[in-house]
């Protein structure tokens, strides 16, 4: 346990000072400040105003952002530091590959999520500071989905890295993966699959399947718990898992996909040459 | 110590290592030459666990793949490239020494007797160094503990001269009790390091041969070197040796490592016809002479 600590440590002090990571950092928090700059805070949508408009926005624009963002450094820092004779070194030292390969997952899972959380809780501190009312239970549970999603992609990233030989296949694959999560988040495809004779169940199958999916389903319940915006697929949906079953599904789901992706990547990491 | 049975190694259908077997003892001191794309590197990482193959690698009869730790924490490696590892220096030293369980202030120790404050580069990024620099830490953290086996790839080749004459004086120091497989392209770099030679060709063992073991690893040639006429380029070849000029560019004077007299020879080769006259000796009289010599010049 000492020497997966010490890997996930020295992955985070590697991360902090690679360029890759000012780059995140500064987009996440970027993020916030032109939100703030541009008074969504202070506008209406649907009702929500304030912070939670601000939240709603942000969530929304980091379900889109933070996947690519996740997979792409992953997969360019560990396949790139594999290329780069990092691993050569650093695996010929004693420790177990367990410690190295989940260390590395931990530290990494700091790296992504920190600027994302921070940034969130940037934006709640100052609107303490403004007087505006800070929405504690959209926060944890914006928190709790950002977590499950960061942490779903860090594991098929982990998995690509392991897959690929090279930085630029590696980045390849993840662009394609993120790509193909895209198309099946358009409800528009789905609905074409349906008039080709797919039955609803396997499009309803595949909607739940896509984490992209399940997590703008699981941010559009706070503010439309009837999920009308979706259409007939909220009834499915409402009542196979009911309201607060979802919320469990969305953080649950990703969490235990982007295990098995890690753990499957750790199983062929542990079967095959190292650097 | 390691034993090598049949082993293969391929790269899809590309067949690198062709069944190489061989046993190397503690107190071997291996060259392991070959021209670029022989199987060096890849026969290394075999024995470091790092690549699958067929056959077996055993080093103290354990399988570097399955015990990991037992066997790397007996393992020194030294990579020809240094990684480009953006974590600081002190952090590099810290993340090593808790791996091998080891004392940090040994390795900085170590790394302060090649001539690398490591203290002073505590904040900076390891890629940050001059590749000399970087050459003398990974050294460090490689005889900075109880290593039994050193595996280096061309170890010396960005080391200064006194660098060097430091490097194979702590190698002399493990001479006895741990193995060394040094890889090299060329084998004059390494010749007067080893007691034993084995050569490599498209992936198969061409030679394994024992050699004269005349040179002590931490020996020193005292040598005084006189030109017909001064010259420039000689002056800036002989002076990154730390040779000191004695007479207005016509006497060269200073000492060189043992190990690297070969290297040293070949440097002379190229400016014969400039020599007019050469001492070279182990003997300390010629050491108290240039001593003697120059503190007379001081005065």
């Amino acid at each position: 346990m000492k020497y997966l600590w010490l890997a996930a440590y020295t992955d985070i002090i590697e991360s902090l000072r690679a360029r890759w990571f000012m780059v995140y950092a500064m987009v996440f928090g970027g993020l916030v400040v032109i939100l703030f700059a541009f008074g969504l805070a202070e506008s209406r949508i649907m009702g929500f105003t304030g912070l939670s408009r601000l939240l709603i926005t942000y969530i929304q624009l980091s379900m889109a952002m933070l996947p690519i963002f996740v997979l792409i450094t992953t997969v360019r820092s560990v396949a790139g530091d594999r290329e780069a004779g990092v691993f050569e070194y650093l695996l010929s030292l004693p420790i177990t590959l367990s410690a190295w390969f989940w260390g590395r997952v931990f530290g990494r899972f700091f790296v992504v999520f920190l600027p994302v959380f921070l940034a969130m809780l940037g934006a709640t501190a100052w609107g303490t500071v403004k007087g505006v009312e800070v929405p504690w239970n959209l926060l944890f549970y914006y928190s709790g989905l950002l977590m499950a999603l960061a942490w779903c992609f860090l594991g098929i990233g982990m998995l690509i890295s392991t897959l690929a030989r090279s930085a630029d296949v590696a980045q390849g694959a993840a662009f394609v993966v993120w790509l193909t999560l895209l198309l099946f988040l358009d409800l528009i495809l789905l609905g074409v699959l349906i008039q080709e004779h797919l039955p609803p169940e396997t499009a309803v199958a595949i909607a739940l399947a896509n984490p992209m999916q399940v997590f703008r389903t699981a941010t559009m319940m706070l503010f439309d718990p009837q999920l009308v915006l979706l259409g007939p697929t909220a009834y499915v949906i409402l009542d196979n898992f009911g309201q607060l079953g979802y919320i469990a599904y969305a953080i649950g789901y990703p969490i235990v996909l982007g295990t098995a992706c890690a753990g499957l990547g750790f199983l062929m990491f542990k079967r095959s040459d190292l650097p | 110590m390691i034993q090598f049975e049949n082993i293969v190694k391929r790269f899809r259908r590309h067949q690198v290592l062709k069944g190489i077997n061989l046993t190397i003892e503690r107190g071997h001191r291996v060259a392991l030459v070959g021209s670029n794309g022989a199987g060096k590197t890849t026969l290394i990482r075999c024995l470091l666990g790092e690549y699958i193959c067929e056959g077996k690698v055993l080093v103290d009869g354990m399988n570097p793949r399955q015990a990991r730790r037992e066997v790397l924490s007996k393992v020194g490696f030294v990579p020809q490239l240094p990684p480009p590892l953006h974590m600081p220096v002190g952090q590099l030293i810290r993340f090593s020494a808790t791996l091998c369980d080891t004392d940090p202030a040994r390795m900085v120790s170590v790394a302060g007797k090649l001539g690398f404050d490591a203290e002073r580069f505590h904040n900076q990024p390891f890629v940050k160094l001059s590749g000399g620099q970087k050459q003398k830490m990974l050294i460090a953290i490689a005889l900075g503990r109880e290593s039994e086996l050193l595996v280096m790839d061309e170890p010396a080749a960005n080391l200064d001269p006194e660098a060097r004459h430091i490097f194979f004086e702590l190698l002399a120091e493990k001479k006895d009790h741990a193995a060394m497989l040094i890889s090299s392209h060329r084998l004059d770099e390494v010749a007067t390091l080893v007691n034993r030679v084995i050569e490599m060709d498209q992936g198969e063992v061409v030679l394994d041969d024992r050699v004269a073991d005349l040179v002590e690893l931490s020996s020193r040639l005292y040598c005084r070197i006189r030109l017909l006429q001064p010259e420039a380029a000689f002056a800036k070849a002989i002076g990154e040796w730390g040779f000191k000029d004695a007479d207005s560019g016509l006497v060269w004077e200073g000492a060189i490592a043992g190990p690297d007299r070969l290297r040293f020879l070949g440097l002379l080769s190229r400016y014969a016809a400039l020599l007019s006259g050469m001492e070279i000796s182990e003997d300390e009289d010629l050491e108290s002479d240039l001593q003697r010599e120059s503190s007379i010049s001081v005065v």
